[in-house]
């Protein structure tokens, strides 16, 4: 019923394409869960900061709904040898105040975005190792140290801005927008913070004019209060809205709904590095050897879980059964992966096999505020362990304390957790993005393995993962990424549950072309009046 | 008189020194912001870099000593959200909380005292008996149910006002208000009335009691005995002599307002502290939330001066000194 739907969300959005460039002077507003931290694109590496830098700002390489690449500021872009990239940028683009867009905005860039004072989260890691040179006036070569084939992915994380405004620019010149001067589809107005972000189209842009003239963002928290106001009429357009109320809004003719499936995974990590952990315990409360270590209970856990009930009664239809990392049509993605089927007395009979044939306690732990129904999840993933004999109880808590316990909240900076829920976005869109942080052995070193806190550890697959991200030839390391997949999953090095799907809601004939990763891009909204 | 205020001011510098030991450990020990602040793509040497430079590294006394001795040159530190003074991002907030926080003030008095009087005047009649009911109402309901139902009714249902945030605003000696033009106003409504339903209640109960009190005294029977109008009467004796507990009740609920107004500036998506210091709490945001305790622990100390001062305007018999053990 679900893939219907998103199917004819799809068919709508392609039936209004052709009306959209051709409407007036259309102003849109729009509620958004959470307000951007600042106008500076390069400051903070955060969603709400990255969506709205996409309408100001470009990046040289786009991301497409699905997250695919196509040109934005660069119009063709190929590895000339293993450690040097071409990009051919686009002629005749100007900034908002009416110079040209040249080579030399992108060596600034480059210098720049990695290198933001007080930045929380920085585009270094998308930049570090990464020298630009100008070639000419719409030519830029990157050279690398190493092989990298996620070049094109990096470099489509961050927006190009002017070397004339953004010299000697701080952020807070962004702010008030002296410095806000990019080569998108719409100029900063203004930025009231707490209140509202005002934007106008740039009728200069190089692509596609967009629909509405101008555009403000106001940011409304709250869930019922954002659907409130879309109710009243106070925004035309919406984000976040709540699994609960998406049934209701189904009925209201008033209302269109829009969704899309996401690239976050929700799913379990298992302590696979501790003989005793700290959560597990006998039937009783005794001491017990790590039984999660035993690749058959994890398996047997898996199969415990009624995934099509939990996308079904919690998610409330709105969410997809997930099999490995990725969804379907991402870049490495096994083909050869199914969602485990629902096989109680099976899980049952591995744990015998596995010398646990009464089972365990246990207790899960999750956050209560940061995936769509995230508590309600866990507690149904304890009831269905603890029929199988897993007595399982359920601790949730705010992300602000949970995320720390769960990363390095035990003995010596260890993950504190023997069985928690996550979930995982892939920023870049592609499967090297969870393989890196979630499943590849903890080496702060060399940067691996940063979120990898069941400690899972499996040379084989590690060897994969360096091998794929060495391998600039893309067929051969969409194999390689997909065969990773296949093992750590097999070896349930995590138990994926499912891939979330997001809903934005806008008024009657207002829908969107829902993205994979989470954004809200206006130039995507539109209308069929 | 002044013997009196420099004595207190001195308390108050105890208080706000006890105050920031007490707000910084504690906020100190709760959870940890890098988790809140970088992108989970990022390596551990980012993440660690990133613990740096917000000086986290560091250890706890450090830190808060740190903090003390920027705070005596009126720096609270910087957000780590918004890399911006924490101090600036409140104060620019500010004008919407107070501005929200006074109007309901205003309206709590203005629709609370005529009810409470009125009930006070008229205890047995069938109006009187609804107004006290309605007040129970308007102190037992949760502020976000009746905030949900204000947006439900008057905006979504009614359309009459809008749901969500400011409205428009206009320039007054550098502040903005929003209360001057038509547009604000309508924003500013229902959400003045959602913060100032407790206090309407309040108002209606204080009043009502003070007058029912009041018009047994022996000073009103005599006023009525001279042949005064009954207006004077309860516009000169009465209602002046209910006004010493409502000034003080309410001196005390404005500080209130202005710290709490957390749930309403957050339903209604009003761009004032109280929302701020939601998302900063929830992003652990420790700079601003410290920030805001402080100046918080301010204002209450202001606000308590005020109302004693009042108060012995109100009344001549109280005297400002320091009360003997």
């Amino acid at each position: 019923m679900f893939i219907r739907r998103l199917a004819a969300t799809a068919v709508l959005a392609a039936a209004t394409f052709g009306f959209s460039a051709a409407a007036g002077a259309e102003e849109l507003t729009v509620g958004l869960a959470s307000e951007p931290t600042s106008i500076d694109p390069h400051y903070h590496n955060l969603t709400p900061n990255n969506s709205l830098a996409r309408h100001i700002f470009n990046p040289l390489i786009l991301m497409d709904a699905n997250q695919a690449l196509i040109p934005g500021l660069a119009t063709s872009w190929m590895a000339i040898d293993d450690l040097t990239w071409e990009f051919k940028l686009r002629e005749g683009v100007t900034w908002h105040d009416g110079s040209p867009f040249t080579a030399d905005d992108v060596v600034f860039t480059l210098e720049r975005a990695a290198n933001v004072p007080n930045s929380p989260s920085s585009f270094g890691i998308y930049i570090k190792g990464k020298t630009a040179e100008k070639i000419d006036d719409h030519t830029v070569h990157i050279k690398t140290e190493v092989p990298t084939p996620l070049m094109p992915n990096d470099i489509s994380t961050f927006s190009i801005v002017s070397k004339a405004h953004g010299e000697g620019a701080g952020t807070e010149d962004y702010n008030s927008g002296a410095a806000a001067i990019g080569t998108g589809a719409y100029r900063f107005v203004e930025w009231v913070p707490g209140d509202r972000i005002v934007l106008e189209r740039n009728e200069d842009f190089w692509g596609e004019q967009p629909e509405w003239s101008s555009i403000t963002i106001k940011p409304i928290k709250s869930a019922p209060a954002r659907l409130a106001a879309l109710l009243a009429g106070d925004v035309d357009f919406i984000e976040g809205v709540p699994t609960t109320d998406i049934e209701t809004l189904e009925g209201n003719e008033n209302i269109t709904l829009s969704q899309g499936i996401s690239n976050r995974v929700i799913y379990l990590h298992l302590d696979h590095f501790r003989d005793e952990s700290p959560f597990v315990r006998a039937n009783g409360g005794g001491d017990i050897v790590n039984p999660l270590r035993d690749v058959r209970v994890r398996k047997a856990i898996s199969m415990a879980i009624n995934r099509q009930a939990i996308v079904e009664r919690v998610m409330e239809g709105v969410a997809i059964e997930a099999g490995q990392l990725l969804p379907e049509g991402f870049f490495g993605v096994s083909p050869n992966l199914q969602p485990m089927p629902y096989d109680p007395e099976g899980a049952k009979a591995l744990l015998a096999e596995a010398g646990v044939p009464d089972g365990f306690e246990m207790t899960i732990h999750g956050p209560n505020d940061r995936y769509i129904n995230d508590a309600k999840i866990a507690e149904a993933i304890a009831q269905m362990l603890t029929r199988i004999g897993i007595k399982t109880t359920v601790e949730t808590m705010p992300r602000s304390v949970y995320f720390k316990r769960a990363s390095r909240g035990g003995p010596d900076g260890t993950p504190e957790f023997s069985f928690m829920l996550v979930g995982w976005g892939a920023g870049t869109g592609e499967a090297s993005s969870p393989l890196k942080s979630l499943i590849h052995t903890y080496d702060a070193d060399r940067g691996f393995g940063a979120s990898n806190r069941g400690r899972y550890s499996n040379p084989e697959v590690d060897a994969l993962i360096e091998e794929a991200l060495a391998t600039i030839d893309d067929a051969k390391r969409q194999d390689l990424l997909a065969e990773a997949t296949e093992v750590a999953i097999e070896d349930g090095a995590i138990i994926p549950l499912h891939y979330q799907v997001n809903t934005w809601a806008g008024r009657e004939g207002i829908s969107y072309n829902a993205r994979t990763d989470e954004y809200t891009i206006f130039t995507e909204v539109s209308s069929v009046e | 008189m002044s013997v009196f205020i420099i004595r207190r001011l001195l308390q108050s510098l105890l208080v706000v020194f006890v105050m920031s030991l007490l707000v910084f450990f504690g906020v100190n020990v709760v959870g940890d912001p890098v988790d809140m602040l970088v992108n989970p793509e990022m390596t551990q040497a980012d993440i660690e870099a990133t613990i740096r430079a917000l000086g986290l590294d560091r250890p706890i006394h450090e830190q808060y000593w740190h903090f003390l001795t920027n705070a005596l040159e009126a720096d609270l530190g910087k957000s780590f959200i918004f890399g911006e003074p924490a101090l600036k991002l409140i104060l620019q907030r500010m004008p919407a909380t107070l501005e929200l926080a006074f109007v309901s003030l205003v309206l709590s008095v203005v629709i609370g005292l005529p009810l409470g009087v009125y009930a006070g005047l008229n205890p047995e009649s069938r109006v009187s008996r609804t107004i006290m009911a309605g007040s129970i109402l308007g102190f037992s309901l949760p502020t976000f149910w009746v905030g949900l139902m204000l947006i439900m009714i008057f905006a979504v249902l009614l359309g009459w006002l809008p749901s969500t945030g400011r409205g428009d605003t206009v320039e007054v000696l550098g502040v903005s208000v929003s209360f001057l033009t038509l547009d604000g106003l309508s924003h500013l409504l229902l959400p003045a009335f959602n913060l100032a339903l407790t206090n309407i209640s309040l108002v209606i109960r204080l009043s009502r009691a003070g007058t029912r009190e009041v018009a047994q005294q022996d000073y009103v029977k005599f006023a009525r005995a001279k042949g005064l109008g009954r207006r004077r009467i309860i516009f000169v004796h009465v209602l002046k002599n209910i006004m010493i507990p409502v000034v003080t009740v309410l001196g005390l609920e404005f500080g209130g307002l202005i710290a709490f107004s957390v749930v309403t500036e957050t339903i209604f998506a009003w761009p004032g502290m109280g929302k701020l210091l939601i998302d900063s709490v929830q992003n652990l945001d420790r700079p601003v939330i410290v920030a805001y305790l402080m100046i918080t622990v301010l204002f209450f100390i202001v606000i308590n001066l005020v109302v004693d001062l009042l108060y012995s305007l109100l009344d001549p018999r109280v005297r400002l000194q320091d009360v003997k053990a």
